[in-house]
């Protein structure tokens, strides 16, 4: 067990480690200059400088060693939690996350919890309906909620609840209040995720033989969906979770300029609009490092939850 | 008594000879070599008859049509100004309404369907293109070679989609080309595991066997009797992913990345109208109505294809 727990820690910090070496590549060799990027980025025209400065700033910036010697020293850095300092702001990077890291947590947690309750609601409500018609078109929700485009179902929403009805503010990042449209929003395509593949599982587990056991039991229909249907159905949802906090970062950076909240999503659409090489390279990494976090705590949770995944070598 | 009815018939039948032999009187009906149109409308003939398919059909060839010859649907100039009705309501000459400087909505919305859903076929282009040959090699080769590319799917996996596009968008310039790019390249590993798990599952089939013990050579198994039958749930992912990629791109433009102002594309439509939230709501909303339909259509259509494949 602890043998599997090793190497699962193991395989994510491998993982980690590729995620910062694939976006290093594209961020640092796929431009043909990167040197007239940060330039331009920090606001001097590469032209008018001397072959004297541009041998300065490439000193500066670090580009003048050579590409391996640059790699290194860099991904040292990022593992002391150094990134640099931002081309444009003048800050370094890290002081930059860690001032703007809790509005999107906070974002990010109350959007991922919103989201799995309104899925498996939806999932389960689906289950439980009888009547033909309402059962198809709850089933087709899901699907319509994960074509909506984030930034149009934010759109509407400020419309909707901030204009017209005037019950939450629009933009901004003062109070939880504020929170409620762009958790909400955030929430809508993660929970579509949910509902869908629940109601697959609910479907699946209908006909298991247990379902009939527990009915002879002398079981009501609502006891049995909740009690051993949805235990059963819902599995899958746990390895899902893991895998929707990419959707939620991504989507976190649409929500977030939509709504003009102050968070990480916010930078990284203003440093790429500013090809801000490090802080771009930095909100990567954080939010890979975030995915492989949950993910390795979601794989080592499934052993708890489910003791028919047992990671003990087989006795051959 | 109704056994009783049908022994009778079967009895009569039996004894009768004109009716026990049809051959004899009515003329044999010969055998025919199916066609591989008639099959494929076999095929398509119960998916015909749901109403939401056809829905979805249309709605996904009017999107293409808008692509392909947007004067065709729109009798009005994209890039016309008319200051006189700027901002003007849903009505009957403007279907969706107009913007700020008085251009035709629902004609930009058409034009700018050439541009987005181009994006589209380019971005599921180079996914396919790229998870295709990597979950082909990955699953055919086996051993090392997949066990390398298995990790560096993983690696892109962890990659939360829209970052990894900006950062490529970062790298290699804003514009519709480069944004299609880094949309394809966030797809790859989708395709490449369910590629990889489909040639896993068909290559130990007795078919293929059959065909390498006939001499076919491994390339000439791959191309015709793996690929062939590899291909069904790649090609609902393709479908899904197509919904998924006008989204991406969408997205991308909507943050500012992809077509200059005066272009008309499906995001950069929206972003144009969120000025005019409070006075003029249309302006952003209708034109994502109408994304949100097509990309609901592509949904349905993949949704629908991956029941009847079962």
């Amino acid at each position: 067990m602890s043998r599997y727990i090793l190497s699962r820690i193991a395989q994510a910090l491998l993982v980690l480690w590729g995620a910062y070496s694939v976006t290093y590549f594209i961020l640092y060799l796929l431009p043909g200059d990167s040197l007239s990027i940060m330039l331009s980025a920090s606001g001097v025209e590469i032209d008018s400088l001397s072959a004297q400065d541009l041998a300065k700033a490439k000193l500066y910036y670090g580009l003048d060693r050579g590409i391996f010697e640059q790699y290194v020293d860099l991904l040292w850095g990022a593992l002391h939690g150094d990134f640099g300092n931002s081309l444009t702001l003048n800050r370094p990077v890290s002081e930059l996350l860690i001032e703007r890291l809790p509005q999107t947590l906070s974002l990010a947690g109350l959007a991922i919890v919103l989201s799995l309750i309104g899925g498996t609601g939806l999932a389960y409500l689906t289950a439980y309906v009888r009547w033909q018609p309402l059962k198809v078109a709850l089933s087709r929700l899901p699907s319509l909620g994960f074509s909506v485009p984030v930034f149009w179902m934010g759109l509407l929403f400020i419309q909707l609840f901030a204009f017209t009805l005037g019950w939450f503010p629009a933009t901004g990042n003062q109070g939880f209040s504020s929170l409620i449209l762009p958790a909400v929003t955030l929430a809508i395509p993660s929970a579509a995720v949910y509902a869908q593949v629940l109601q697959r599982g609910f479907h699946g587990v209908w006909k298991e033989p247990y379902i009939i056991t527990a009915y002879a039991k002398g079981l009501t229909r609502a006891q049995v969906q909740a009690r051993h249907a949805f235990k059963n159905a819902a599995l899958p949802l746990l390895t899902l979770i893991g895998l929707q906090v990419g959707n939620t970062v991504s989507g976190a950076v649409l929500v977030e300029t939509i709504f003009a909240r102050s968070g990480v999503g916010r930078l990284a659409q203003e440093a790429v609009l500013r090809q801000d090489i490090p802080v771009v390279l930095a909100i990567v990494t954080v939010s890979a490092a975030a995915f492989v976090v949950v993910n390795l705590i979601v794989d080592l949770l499934y052993p708890a939850l489910d003791p028919r995944i047992a990671h003990t070598p087989k006795v051959s | 008594m109704t056994i009783f009815d049908n022994r009778l018939a079967r009895l009569t039948r039996l004894v009768d000879p004109s009716q026990n032999l049809p051959g004899k009187n009515a003329p044999a009906v010969q055998w025919q070599r199916r066609s591989s149109l008639s099959r494929a409308m076999e095929a398509a003939r119960p998916l015909l008859r749901r109403p939401g398919f056809l829905l979805a059909v249309a709605m996904v060839a009017f999107a293409l049509l808008a692509a392909l010859a947007p004067n065709l649907l729109s009798s009005y100039a994209p890039y016309a100004t008319s200051p006189a009705d700027k901002l003007a309501a849903p009505n009957a000459a403007h279907w969706f309404g107009t913007d700020e400087l008085g251009r035709d909505l629902y004609t930009r919305v058409v034009h700018g369907s050439s541009v987005s859903v181009q994006a589209a076929l380019l971005a599921v282009g180079i996914a396919m293109l790229g998870g295709l040959s990597l979950g082909v090699i990955s699953g055919f080769a086996g051993g090392r070679i997949d066990a390398v590319i298995m990790r560096l799917i993983d690696v892109l996996l962890a990659l939360p989609g829209l970052l990894l596009a900006l950062a490529i968008v970062t790298a290699i310039g804003f514009g519709t080309l480069p944004v299609a790019i880094a949309v394809g390249v966030g797809i790859i590993p989708g395709f490449a595991r369910t590629t990889r798990a489909e040639v896993l599952r068909v290559k130990t089939l007795p078919y293929v066997e059959a065909a390498r013990l006939g001499g076919a050579s491994w390339t000439r198994t791959l191309l015709r009797h793996i690929l062939p039958n590899a291909w069904g749930p790649v090609a609902v992912l393709a479908t899904l992913d197509f919904g998924a990629a006008i989204l991406a791109t969408a997205g991308l433009s909507f943050l500012g990345f992809g077509a200059e102002p005066p272009a008309a594309e499906w995001g950069t439509l929206i972003a144009n109208g969120r000025h005019f939230l409070i006075t003029a709501p249309w302006v952003s909303l209708l034109p994502g109505l109408f994304v949100v339909g097509v990309v609901f259509s592509f949904n349905h259509i993949a949704r629908t294809l991956e029941e009847t494949q079962r």
